[in-house]
């Protein structure tokens, strides 16, 4: 049994969040550059340009990325050796965001009810997801979301008959409608399987990975590189402008599900999809 | 080929700009999102002027991250322009000429550009840090409760955007997807 005190979720929470914000991840920043060879449209190509040059200015000068700094969306993986002391893990997480929102000059984006739309004021809550694993370490992963993107992402209730094609069908026509709104280039994340809520968290953590990163599944690796290359020629192009750098990657989790059912989730990262991670 | 522009965007100047156009905008230019533009129409529907001067005025959809000591605004790209679109032809009607955003609009938006023949630009979302560097001067005029979303005025030195509709309607993201799709040879 290993003993951790909470304070420590608090000072990671924070500090992640900030890093998160000020620093583009460098798998993006090659895969940018990359595109940049290859993109035909000159608009595009201006555009990719800024959006490098944005991510150095914002890195420089310690400074967010993108000013939809998010909410803050955080995973624990937690090892069942390990005995908690000093208090709630929820709550040494929200003050961690708190104190993070507040010490780094991020935006506080979160509205305390979805109809009266009273701003927090200090971008709490969080969304936490927790996941028990053997072992006794603590790993800390905090994914700053904005909801230009997330506002186009999509679930897909498919019926077990619409098999394969249909899901293709479900991941291409979300990014299509997507369009501009998301900030292309995108990563776009999918869950297959499981229930409602299981594929839409699939989704999510899908934008964790790295991009470049495939599946481990042979077959789904063959459908990311194939989804990548179909939803490159919808011509969409970086902010909607036109071209051929529409997506930087496509990460697709799957999972097991009922004899009935073929949910598809889809959720739409922008081109800073931001993550950072530790473990103690 | 970049063009410089300068507010306040006369119509002389809107009919010359065409969709495709780099444009590099300085002067002043007022910043306002989802909750500000609800607030605005309410303020006009109940016959009370607007805080600012709208004929011939840019809103630029954002809601900047805070300012660090010493800075004069924080992060500032622009925010999704469609939640606006419901509000955009009243304030087109009364004289706005401009609005900065990204993302495509509804035809009911676009015939209203038409009409009162004013113009769209796109800046680059997520290009916050960069278009921070180009912003000389920030101050809230309004609605100083709504947060990152009150009225600002700002004067910004040749900010990079993009016309993305013009005043004739011609319309970048329909065109220039066109122009990349690959369709189904069958």
């Amino acid at each position: 049994m290993r003993k951790v005190n909470v304070e420590i979720i608090t000072k990671t929470v924070k500090e992640l969040c900030i890093e998160a914000n000020y620093y583009c991840n460098d798998d993006i920043i090659d895969a940018l550059k990359k595109s940049k060879e290859t993109e035909e449209s000159p608009i595009g190509s201006g555009i990719l340009d800024q959006i490098i040059q944005n991510a150095e200015i914002a890195g420089r000068k310690k400074m967010p990325i993108c000013q939809d700094t998010g909410m803050a969306i955080i995973f624990l993986t937690i090892g069942q050796e390990i005995f908690f002391e000093g208090g709630l893990i929820e709550e040494a997480v929200q003050e961690g965001v708190r104190q993070g929102y507040e010490e780094g000059f991020l935006r506080k984006s979160i509205v305390g009810d979805p109809f009266n739309r009273i701003n927090t004021g200090d971008n709490t809550p969080a969304i936490i997801h927790y996941d028990l694993i053997k072992g006794d370490r603590l790993t800390i992963e905090v994914a700053p979301k904005g909801f230009g993107s997330e506002n186009m992402s999509r679930i897909h209730m498919l019926k077990p008959s619409d098999g394969i094609e249909g899901a293709k069908e479900a991941i291409i026509s979300t990014v299509d409608l997507a369009g501009g709104n998301a900030c292309p280039p995108m990563i776009v994340g999918v869950g297959i399987g499981g229930s409602f809520e299981k594929a839409a968290l699939l989704s999510k953590r899908a934008l964790l990975r790295d991009v470049g990163e495939y599946s481990t599944i042979p077959y789904v690796k063959d459908l990311e590189i194939e989804l990548l290359d179909k939803i490159n020629q919808l011509g969409i192009g970086p902010q909607g402008l036109g071209g051929r750098t529409t997506a930087l990657d496509v990460h697709i989790e799957v999972f097991p599900t009922h004899i009935a059912g073929l949910p598809v989730a889809v959720n739409i990262g922008c081109h800073v999809t931001r993550h950072a991670k530790k473990t103690i | 080929m970049t063009k410089k522009i300068t507010t306040p965007l006369d119509k002389a100047t809107i009919i010359k700009l065409k969709a495709g156009d780099e444009v590099l905008l300085s002067g002043v230019i007022y910043t306002s999102r989802d909750a500000g533009h609800k607030r605005m129409i309410e303020q006009m529907e109940r016959g009370e002027a607007l805080p600012f001067n709208i004929r011939d005025a840019i809103i630029y959809y954002v809601g900047p991250s805070p300012k660090k000591p010493g800075e004069i605004i924080g992060s500032a790209g622009p925010t999704t322009s469609y939640r606006m679109d419901a509000y955009t032809p009243k304030l087109l009607d009364s004289g706005l000429s401009g609005m900065i955003g990204k993302g495509d609009r509804n035809d009911v938006v676009i015939q209203s550009i038409i009409k009162n023949k004013a113009v769209y630009f796109a800046a680059v979302g997520g290009a916050a840090a960069l278009i921070a560097d180009r912003i000389v001067s920030s101050e809230i005029i309004a609605y100083d409760d709504l947060g990152t979303e009150a009225l600002r005025r700002l004067i910004v030195k040749d900010f990079p955007c993009i016309v993305v509709i013009d005043h004739e309607g011609r319309n970048l993201y329909k065109s220039e997807k066109e122009k990349y799709r690959v369709t189904n040879k069958q």
